[in-house]
């Protein structure tokens, strides 16, 4: 996804810099990405992220069997012909509830970084921006936040609200604030006095088209980098929510509310709690291993 | 250093005001009126009328706010309402499972991390490091709910070795108790245990490439000295940074894992009061735990402070 670069990425050329043509750009772009797929943990990554998404993709149309079909006869089976990864208590296929259960992490997913993100980057930016006392205060605010993992506010939500997929994402979205805004906080603190911004503010541009025009494009790589990281933290936040009954609602599938549910019986079909476990586990492998390539392309200097 | 700390000491006290009142806000203005939410459908008005008289919800937020943490502040977190006790007795029973789950859970996590993360850096770019990581990239991939399940699976299911859960408390011997916590502090353990791994690693290479360790070594020191003396304990302070921000971490955790092997701590007395409807008893475990992390994160401040004058100036 970052391969489209703004083309104004810290680590690729100082800003302020002139910017390059189009085609030299395009020549870089490309380079760039065949440096990547040249990459093996980003290759991987990848792989594994586009059978997520295509899984996700298909599951909307198409699953071998109806997720939500009970058999009473064809309960916790094993894995048969039938039943690729076996059937669930209510005799429901494992394989299409898992296939469907894809697209239910990545919404989570997208709209819980969706929700750190974008507060997280509004308050960071005022606070890099503004500083003095806004500054403090926000900070002090996003250290409280820091005392309040997704598991903590879910309960406090769930409390007094019910319990559902939409206050999870809440949950999770918020957990992840402290972290877009301190990263851009801290981008800002180093952005604001360099001499670009200055000659644009002696040239007459306001606030908002400073943070806007310059300072904020600078900021992009890095906060694309911590989305990657944060993006598997939130799948594995919705397994462990719905495990508690605290995230998505039954019958709709999910993987940790199928491990809650597989739970029970352990002893009489273990494939029930190993398949949806597996999908998890695979997920978020697959995204750790893309967002750690990306950092490596995006960024070397940071690469351990 | 004594400014240093005043002044940590200073934004501690603002940013658990901060905790307090996103926990006020949530519980009492959020949700319009608590008492619905407490009795839910079957309370009549003139019950719900009385509980908002004793919760005091008559009075203007900033009061109730006020009046709300001075008693907090004092230990007082109100009553039960599902058990009729003091929430602080509550939150006092059940740490007793919650504490030593969470202070195994780090052991494991320190224990496995720090030894795999200083063998791997000696063996940069070799197998071993390969093997190392590769290690540590699957163990923050399997959540530990997970991971606890499997272990049922495989210690009490099928060997039978452990029971699958539940925990008779400490009065029955030290043995027992500890076999009951021990799946799921290996399970919260694991998964944790990645991120120092990597952060050991790369905290060892970074000192490994520093002029005194070339220079130790020029001197002759064994390379086990060169590792443990001149190297290590350098590389101590991002480590610690790490873990001290995973015990945070760790007691988050140990809700859930408690909910796997059924321990009665305190993450199941809260989410057992969320089916009851015991919304004091949720306030006050959040209340708790929330601020429990934020002065672990303000203790290993201070720590990394006096480790590394440089923070304490810059």
């Amino acid at each position: 996804m970052a391969e489209g670069g703004r083309g104004r990425s810290p680590g690729a050329s100082p800003p302020g810099a002139p910017l390059v043509s189009r085609a030299e750009g395009a020549a870089r772009r490309w380079r760039r990405l065949r440096r990547a797929l040249q990459h093996v943990t980003f290759s991987i990554g990848l792989g594994i992220t586009l059978l997520l998404v295509a899984t996700a993709a298909v599951s909307v149309v198409y699953t071998p069997r109806d997720p939500l079909e009970m058999s009473i006869t064809g309960r916790l089976q094993g894995p048969s012909p039938g039943y690729p990864l076996g059937t669930d208590q209510f005799g429901r296929d494992l394989l299409s509830r898992i296939m469907a259960g894809a697209s239910t992490s990545i919404l989570v997913g997208v709209i819980a970084v969706g929700i750190g993100m974008g507060v997280g980057v509004s308050l960071g930016m005022l606070s890099g921006y503004f500083g003095g006392w806004l500054d403090e205060t926000f900070m002090r605010l996003m250290d409280a936040v820091q005392g309040f993992p997704a598991i903590l506010s879910a309960l406090l939500i769930t409390a007094v609200f019910s319990p559902s997929l939409a206050n999870s994402m809440v949950a999770i979205g918020v957990s992840f604030l402290p972290v877009f805004a301190r990263l851009t906080r801290a981008s800002f603190l180093g952005l604001r006095d360099r001499e670009f911004v200055v000659a644009a503010r002696a040239l007459g541009a306001g606030d908002a088209s400073l943070i806007r025009r310059h300072i904020f494009p600078n900021t992009l790589s890095p906060l694309i980098i911590q989305a990657t990281i944060s993006f598997p933290v939130a799948i594995l936040a919705e397994a462990a929510l719905s495990y508690l009954g605290l995230g998505t609602q039954p019958p709709h599938p999910s993987w940790g509310l199928m491990l809650r549910e597989a739970q029970a019986f352990l002893g009489m079909n273990p494939w029930f709690a190993i398949f949806p476990g597996g999908a998890i586990a695979l997920t978020v492998l697959g995204l750790n291993l893309l967002g750690d390539g990306l950092r490596d392309v995006l960024d070397p200097r940071q690469s351990p | 250093m004594r400014r240093f700390v005043l002044r940590r000491v200073a934004a501690l006290g603002a940013t658990l005001f901060f905790v307090s009142v996103l926990v006020f806000v949530v519980v009492r203005v959020l949700p319009g009126d608590p008492a619905l939410i407490i009795m839910g459908t079957e309370g009549s008005p003139e019950a719900a009328a009385r509980l908002r008289e004793s919760m005091g919800l008559d009075r203007p937020i900033a009061v109730q706010y006020a009046e709300w943490i001075g008693r907090a502040i004092r230990g007082d977190l109100g009553l039960s309402i599902q058990y009729d006790v003091s929430v602080s007795t509550l939150i006092l029973s059940r740490l007793a499972v919650s504490l030593p789950l969470t202070a195994l859970a780090a052991i494991v996590m320190g224990g496995l991390a720090v030894p795999l993360g200083v063998f791997a850096a000696t063996r940069q770019r070799r197998w071993g490091d390969y093997v190392a990581m590769t290690v540590s990239q699957l163990g923050v991939a399997i959540p530990a709910f997970w991971a606890g399940l499997l272990l049922i699976l495989l210690f009490s299911v099928r060997l039978g070795w452990f029971r699958s859960g539940g925990f008779d408390g400490w009065g029955q011997g030290l043995v027992p108790a500890l076999k009951s916590l021990a799946l799921p502090a290996i399970a919260l353990g694991l998964f944790q245990f990645a991120v120092l791994t990597r952060t050991t690693r790369s905290a060892v290479l970074e000192v490994l490439r520093e002029d005194y360790v070339k220079t130790a070594r020029a001197k002759g020191v064994p390379e086990r000295g060169v590792l443990f003396r001149h190297t290590l304990r350098n590389a101590m302070i991002p480590i610690v940074t790490v873990a001290g921000i995973q015990v945070g971490q760790l007691m988050a955790g140990s809700i859930v894992l408690e909910s796997v092997f059924y321990l009665p701590g305190l993450g199941r007395l809260a989410l057992g009061a969320i089916s009851a409807r015991d919304l004091p008893v949720v306030q006050g475990v959040v209340l708790f735990v929330a601020s429990s992390i934020v002065v672990i994160n303000f203790a290993v401040d201070i720590l990394y402070g006096i480790l590394d004058p440089r923070i304490r100036y810059g």
